[in-house]
């Protein structure tokens, strides 16, 4: 059971306390509701870059990282296709720093030259280093491009091509900033060695002044059914083929949702799963298999991947994941086998919950999808799955017409 | 109005009294040493039993690996998939990793499962059969995934530096090949594995909101091992270390950013100097505000990150630069990296920035202090290098109180450019 109290500042920006007392730290995380999904198709990858720009001072503040340090303090921060979040742990006799930091890069960046310049210089290396120049690199920028048509998920957080952050400009910053990085479009989550009165304090100090800005109503265009299948080849300078397959599941906040991610533990999520053990262990049709989903927030992808083993021809590798999906399709599986994917739901948590700075993260993303209390509802909601469950969803999951499937093959060297 | 220019006064992290929680120990009735942390709010535990079983006491590459990879494919009564099954069941997760001196053997779930878990860890490290199918198909995997990473620049770096620094015979500069692969036999993992980990010397370490019989249940399950009966054999491997410095490697005409690393041997923990040269690590490519990042990325862009840091190595260590860069200004970044040596040497740091990278680094220990599992690590750290039970409070004490003039000197001792290594490999 994860404590919390909320408030709301006159601005619209939403605060979520969580007190531990047993940690002399205290995390300051502030999440905001702009993704990628939100960026305009002809200008991926900005919510991203625009991240970095975070850190290249604020109106007040020079520099962003060296006031935090000088307090004992570490952060960082991600952007994914959902929301972009900002994070950063220190002693929480020093929390105050904190607020200033952040509340002056709310209140407005300083929006610099050089900045921009350097940091489209290192997106486009963390551009090369993690998607062009390593083997299959490429794949979930094909992959998104061919399952989704409408849907901004087409586009991967980097960005769809380089020459999108190459062209950002600082007009583009602007703009972006005083659209999405308002207080009422955000959410501050403060946990550890503090106290609620502490931080209603510092929260009205720091960031009551700050203008509410307009709410960001989001108006992205949703993905249609898909009624055909979709196929692509790719052949790429890789040494070792491997297979995509992709299907379209369920929005976070659909009670299905549990049920599918239940369903990618069966198939694929661990050396017990089913997957593994006949593709890999019996079969050795693939040298690894996997199954997985992004728990996006909007309906995303289930995805089973794996590398064929040297000589297994595709469609041999196809069929064998067909089987095993007419498998769970039309038996019912044990309550034994259910219950192993839910006691690893329910240590994943335990595990998870652990660190300070996932539970206010956390704390942070449920109260961005409407309601904080799903922090302490999750584990409940998959324990209430039931095999028939399981074998009714994938029915409707694994069709031809609802998947996309993608042949990378190597040109053996 | 919030005076928003001024910053919040701070309490220097310096200031700070930071404790490390002592452990608790109790022995089996077989003598081995179990360390024990209690603590946490969450009913989580992790057990981790140390053999040594590295790759220092193989005869052959990658024996020692492929054995403690291959501990939970098969035992007398259970098949791999049983064993997977019966921990994932538990939903607990059962790792296995293989070092230098050490491989260890661990297990994280929740507590109130550990009765269920504990027996069959017992069968792992007493009666694994390494059935010959279950080597065929890691030897077949590992093939292909050894196919791929020789695809990744920084993958290919990282085993040349080590070559480099200690000779591919040595442990730590030896590396896996296909025809290593396919020299594997069963017969010596099992003989790695009755001489290592069944007639073999073993630590355990448990930590997490731990059961009120734990010593109980370890010893039911664990006591009985025939372990730490004999000495270990004693094994030198001389450093064998490359004569040409500097290497510029082609493994893609296409490629786009080159890896680049940049090491110099360095002494192990028991230097004195160990501490106080992680302070100036810190402060030269050790954190995100570090000279090396606040040039090479934030002013030049030249690359998403680099870092320095100083080797893990019990005995041997090397002092390493590790960064990706565009292939164009990979020169450029090497030549960076040599002035900002050259400034450490040269130029005092100043007060200020000496008090961030203090402050920075007691912070960040503060922050790891406060779950059972890291404190079981800096206690596992400790234990297994023998740096005794005040090397917290010493290396604590190294931090706070070194020197911009000793920050200096130590840049003069070891940052000098003709003792380090150079690759970029594209």
């Amino acid at each position: 059971m994860i404590h919390f109290e909320q408030f709301v500042l006159d601005n619209g920006l939403r605060v979520v306390v969580h007190e531990d007392h047993s940690t002399p730290m205290a995390v300051v995380n502030i999440m905001y509701d702009v993704g990628a999904r939100d960026e305009n198709p002809e200008k991926t990858g900005f919510a991203h870059l625009f991240e970095h720009l975070m850190f290249g001072g604020s109106v007040n503040i020079p520099v962003y990282d060296e006031p935090l340090q000088l307090a004992g303090g570490e952060n960082n921060a991600y952007t994914t296709n959902d929301l972009t979040n900002y994070y950063c742990q220190l002693p929480a006799e020093n929390i105050e720093t904190a607020f200033w930091l952040e509340s002056d890069r709310m209140l407005s960046l300083a929006f610099g030259e050089k900045s921009l310049e350097v940091q489209r210089k290192v997106v486009s290396e963390e551009f090369k280093e993690h998607y062009l120049n390593k083997p299959y690199g490429d794949v979930w920028h094909k992959m998104r491009e061919l399952a989704f048509e409408k849907h901004p998920y087409r586009w991967m957080t980097i960005g769809a091509a380089l020459s999108h952050i190459e062209n950002a400009t600082l007009t583009d910053v602007k703009d972006f900033f005083f659209k999405h990085y308002r207080p009422v479009n955000a959410i501050l989550v403060v946990a550890g060695h503090v106290t609620v009165p502490q931080v209603k304090q510092l929260a009205e100090k720091w960031f009551g002044d700050i203008p509410p800005g307009e709410k960001y109503v989001r108006d992205i265009p949703q993905e249609p059914v898909q009624t055909i299948h979709h196929q692509l080849e790719v052949k790429a300078n890789v040494p070792i083929d491997a297979l995509y397959k992709c299907w379209h599941i369920y929005p976070r906040l659909d009670k299905r949702y549990y049920i599918t991610d239940l369903i990618t533990d069966i198939l694929g999520g661990g050396a017990s799963s089913r997957l593994f053990q006949v593709l890999v262990k019996e079969k050795q049709l693939f040298s690894n298999i996997e199954c997985y989903h992004f728990g996006t927030t909007d309906a995303g992808l289930l995805t089973i991947e794996g590398k064929l083993v040297k000589g297994v021809s595709m469609t041999a590798a196809e069929a064998a994941i067909e089987e095993e999906l007419n498998k769970i399709k039309q038996s019912t599986i044990t309550e034994k086998e259910l219950q192993k994917v839910k006691n690893k739901t329910e240590s994943l948590i335990a595990f998870e919950d652990m660190s300070l700075t996932n539970r206010a993260n956390s704390l942070a993303y449920y109260t961005l999808l409407g309601n904080t209390g799903l922090i302490n509802e999750e584990l409940g909601k998959y324990q209430a799955v039931t095999p028939e469950d399981i074998r009714n969803e994938a029915n409707i999951i694994f069709t031809d017409s609802n998947s996309s499937t993608m042949y990378y093959y190597g040109d053996g060297q | 109005m919030t005076n928003r220019t001024t910053a919040p006064v701070i309490k220097d992290a310096v200031d700070f009294e930071l404790e490390l929680k002592p452990y608790t120990k109790f022995t089996l009735d077989n003598g081995v040493d179990v360390y024990a942390i209690n603590a946490g709010e969450e009913d989580v535990i992790q057990v981790e039993l140390v053999f040594y079983a590295g790759n220092w006491y193989e005869e052959q590459n990658i024996v020692a690996a492929a054995t403690n990879h291959l501990l939970k494919n098969g035992t007398n009564t259970k098949s791999a998939f049983e064993i997977n099954e019966h921990f994932e069941y538990y939903g607990a997760y059962l790792n296995r990793h293989c070092y230098n001196e050490t491989a260890t053997v661990s297990l994280h779930s929740l507590t109130k499962h550990l009765k269920e878990l504990l027996p069959v860890i017992r069968e792992l490290v007493t009666g694994s059969i390494f059935p010959e199918t279950e080597l065929d198909i890691f030897r077949q995997n590992m093939k292909q995934k050894l196919e791929i990473n020789l695809k990744k620049p920084d993958f290919i770096a990282n085993r040349l530096i080590d070559e480099y620094l200690y000779g591919i015979d040595h442990p730590y500069g030896k590396y896996s090949s296909v025809a290593a692969y396919n020299a594997l036999q069963s017969a010596q993992l099992q003989s790695f594995y009755k001489d290592y980990y069944i007639n073999g010397r073993c630590i355990i370490f448990v930590a997490g909101k731990l059961p009120a019989d734990i010593e109980k249940q370890v010893n039911d399950s664990l006591g009985g091992l025939t372990v730490n009966k004999h000495n270990l054999p004693v094994i030198t491997h001389p450093v064998k270390a490359a004569t040409e410095k500097k290497y510029r490697v082609n493994n893609d005409d296409k490629g786009l950013q080159g890896a680049i690393r940049i090491a110099s041997h360095f002494p192990n923990r028991h230097h004195p100097d160990f501490t106080k040269a992680q302070v100036v690590n810190t402060l030269f490519g050790g954190y995100f505000g570090s000279r090396l990042m606040s040039n090479i990325r934030e002013d030049k862009g030249y690359t998403y990150g680099i870092h320095s840091y100083i080797q893990n190595h019990m005995q041997e260590c090397a002092w390493m630069i590790s960064t990706e860069a565009g292939r164009d200004v990979c020169e450029a970044t090497v030549a960076e990296v040599y002035k900002e040596m050259e400034m450490l040497r040269n130029e005092p740091a100043s007060e200020e920035e000496l008090l961030l990278v203090k402050n920075y680094l007691i912070g960040t220990i503060l922050g790891d202090l406060d779950g059972p599992f890291h404190i079981i690590g800096r206690w596992k750290n400790i234990i297994l290098n023998e740096l005794g039970n005040d090397h917290f409070y010493k290396a604590i004490n190294d931090i706070k109180s070194i020197t911009v003039k000793e920050v200096q000197e130590l840049a003069n001792t070891y940052l000098q450019p003709e003792k380090f290594y150079e690759l970029v490999v594209i």
